[in-house]
């Protein structure tokens, strides 16, 4: 009966020799990387309605509702200018608020993400232990939801940047695929701290910290020449291509007249970009790959 | 595996069959251990978290249940099995293994296709409304968005939520217990199924959503190679499985014909 080791007591076979002879295949086995990039493919709409359901689902008890999408950063915005730019009084900075805004608008998009991600696999596991679908999925909408709400942030910083003065010019146009190729880094930084999120959760308590130590070091709150005259000469090269100054300064160069660069030219500032797309995107992509099957556990 | 397929053609030429079964699920001693996080013990703090990050240590507050010891079994094509035993005896655990969700940590489990399950714990989004929750459901399991928006209606007048007014519009948190499920197990019985995991799904909703969700039941079985039924209502168990595999603590306590099995298990629980 069942504590009987083989499986058909006719044929004489092992459970497995059974099962490899009817083509049974392991359940829940990992896909090939090309197979499940095609699965997720596949899954587009979901990711892209799940993304946009937990942005409707974020503001549903908001007397506000979306209006908070525009409210937040506005806000956020007012309350750092308060401080860096009265009260410490940041007058080397020509255009300070439309600096300061950029910066913080643009960190604002990975940090959000970032931290979704973290919890896009554990705060999920009833949906992923019911329903089969890539996993890629979970942390691709966090990053989806933050790029809807970089857009509502975007319409107030334009806003502010021509408010405060900055003309209208076609290098405007680069702020799309500035903000393109950080996508990108984040939807592979958000897969990877989903993993890792998944495997220790006390992730969750250390990200806010590793979050602020990210964001005093990527020129967000003062002036980027602080970095060189007041860090040692491989200290500020290091902070030259810390990928968040890289695509700030990117979305600086795009929107500003004249704001402090950090980065030596520009065609450096492009190819980092470019260069952190793609290696956080592929690397983060095939380090969640090979996690599939653990997601379950918990 | 290649060479295993190749030997083992030889014995089947071997062996003269009446009727040739066809194995769809393959259980081989299957093992599942997850973890459970205790909620807030000693030692939450961020430094704490950080020197058992570097120390490598495990948190204190996480306990490993051993759900599932060893458990063997092979299901064949047509056949319905009923899954019994006591609550937390790891049934749904099984389940979940068996459809690829949860992995086993030793032993293995093969299956022909993609397994489903269908359970009425598909975690939707409650502050969005019953209609988008269906769409999204529906993505999930992996069909087109025109499909989607084919089946929207049909899933909808079946779950019977909008026989009090329009709630298909309003979010999931205000339905009651009863609603919320009714609309989880039409969502996840609108696909087609190879292999069919039902979770106590038969269970939900008052008399009239009961009567139709096990012919739906029912009609899935049809077109489904092998069905399993996790139910504690040992007549849904009686009516639809000619086979029975009781478990006991995660180990498999018994494995038969539906009669044989159901009787030995009411004398165990009645002599408790």
């Amino acid at each position: 009966m069942a504590d009987t080791a083989l499986a058909d007591p006719d044929s004489g076979l092992t459970q497995a020799q059974l099962a490899a002879r009817y083509g049974l295949r392991v359940a829940g086995e990992r896909p090939s990387l090309a197979e499940y990039s095609r699965r997720l493919w596949h899954y587009r709409h979901f990711t892209a309605a799940y993304a946009n359901a937990k942005l409707v689902a974020s503001f549903s008890n908001a007397r506000l509702g979306q209006l908070w999408q525009v409210l937040t950063p506005l806000t956020n915005a007012a309350v750092y200018y308060l401080i860096f730019g009265v009260v410490l009084d940041q007058n080397r900075v020509p255009n300070f608020i439309a600096y300061l805004t950029t910066g913080l608008f643009i960190f604002n998009f990975t940090q959000s993400a970032v931290q979704n991600g973290t919890q896009s696999i554990t705060g999920n596991l009833g949906l992923i232990r019911a329903l089969h679908f890539p996993r890629a999925c979970l942390p691709l909408a966090a990053t989806l939801t933050q790029f809807q709400q970089l857009l509502g942030s975007m319409v107030v910083l334009i806003a502010i940047v021509l408010v405060t003065g900055e003309p209208i010019t076609m290098a405007w146009l680069l702020i799309v695929p500035a903000v393109l190729l950080q996508a990108v880094f984040n939807a592979g930084l958000t897969m990877a701290v989903a993993r890792m999120g998944a495997k220790v959760a006390d992730l969750k308590q250390v990200m806010p910290f590793v979050l602020r130590t990210w964001m005093y070091g990527s020129g967000v709150l003062y002036s980027v020449a602080l970095f060189e005259e007041r860090l040692p000469g491989w200290a500020s090269k290091l902070v030259e291509f810390n990928p968040m100054l890289v695509y700030i300064e990117l979305a600086r160069v795009a929107l500003l007249e004249q704001s402090p660069l950090l980065s030596s030219s520009l065609f450096q500032l492009w190819l980092a970009g470019v260069a952190w797309a793609v290696v956080m995107g592929l690397g983060g992509f095939i380090y969640f790959w090979r996690g599939e099957q653990e997601y379950g556990r918990g | 595996m290649v060479e295993q397929f190749e030997s083992s053609t030889d014995v089947t030429v071997a062996l003269p069959r009446v009727r040739e079964r066809i194995p769809t699920v393959v259980v081989d001693d299957a093992h599942v251990i997850y973890r459970v996080h205790k909620g807030a013990a000693g030692g939450s703090s961020p430094v704490a978290a950080l020197r058992r990050m570097v120390t490598r240590t495990s948190a204190p507050n996480i306990r490993e249940v051993h759900a599932v010891k060893g458990v063997s079994f092979t299901a064949y094509r047509g056949e319905a099995i009923g899954l019994i035993g006591s609550n937390g005896s790891g049934k749904s655990t099984l389940l979940r293994a068996i459809a690829g969700l949860l992995p086993v940590n030793r032993g293995a489990v093969y299956t022909q296709g993609q397994p489903s399950l269908l359970g009425v714990n598909a975690a939707l989004l409650n502050d969005l409304s019953g209609e988008r929750n269906v769409t999204l459901g529906c993505l999930a399991m992996g069909m087109s968005p025109e499909e989607v928006q084919r089946q929207i209606p049909e899933i909808i007048e079946f779950s019977g939520i909008n026989q009090r007014g329009d709630f298909a519009s309003l979010p999931m948190r205000t339905y009651s217990s009863g609603m919320a499920a009714r609309l989880r197990f039409s969502i996840a019985a609108a696909k087609k199924h190879d292999v069919l995991l039902i979770d106590e799904a038969l269970a939900t909703g008052d008399k009239g959503f009961r009567k139709r969700s096990e012919q739906r039941v029912r009609e899935l079985r049809e077109s489904a190679g092998t069905v399993f039924l996790v139910s504690h209502q040992l007549s849904s168990i009686r009516d639809t499985c000619e086979r029975t595999i009781w478990l006991e603590s995660g180990v498999l306590r018994m494995d038969g014909a539906t009669d044989e099995v159901l009787r030995a298990y009411e004398a165990f629980a009645n002599g408790k």
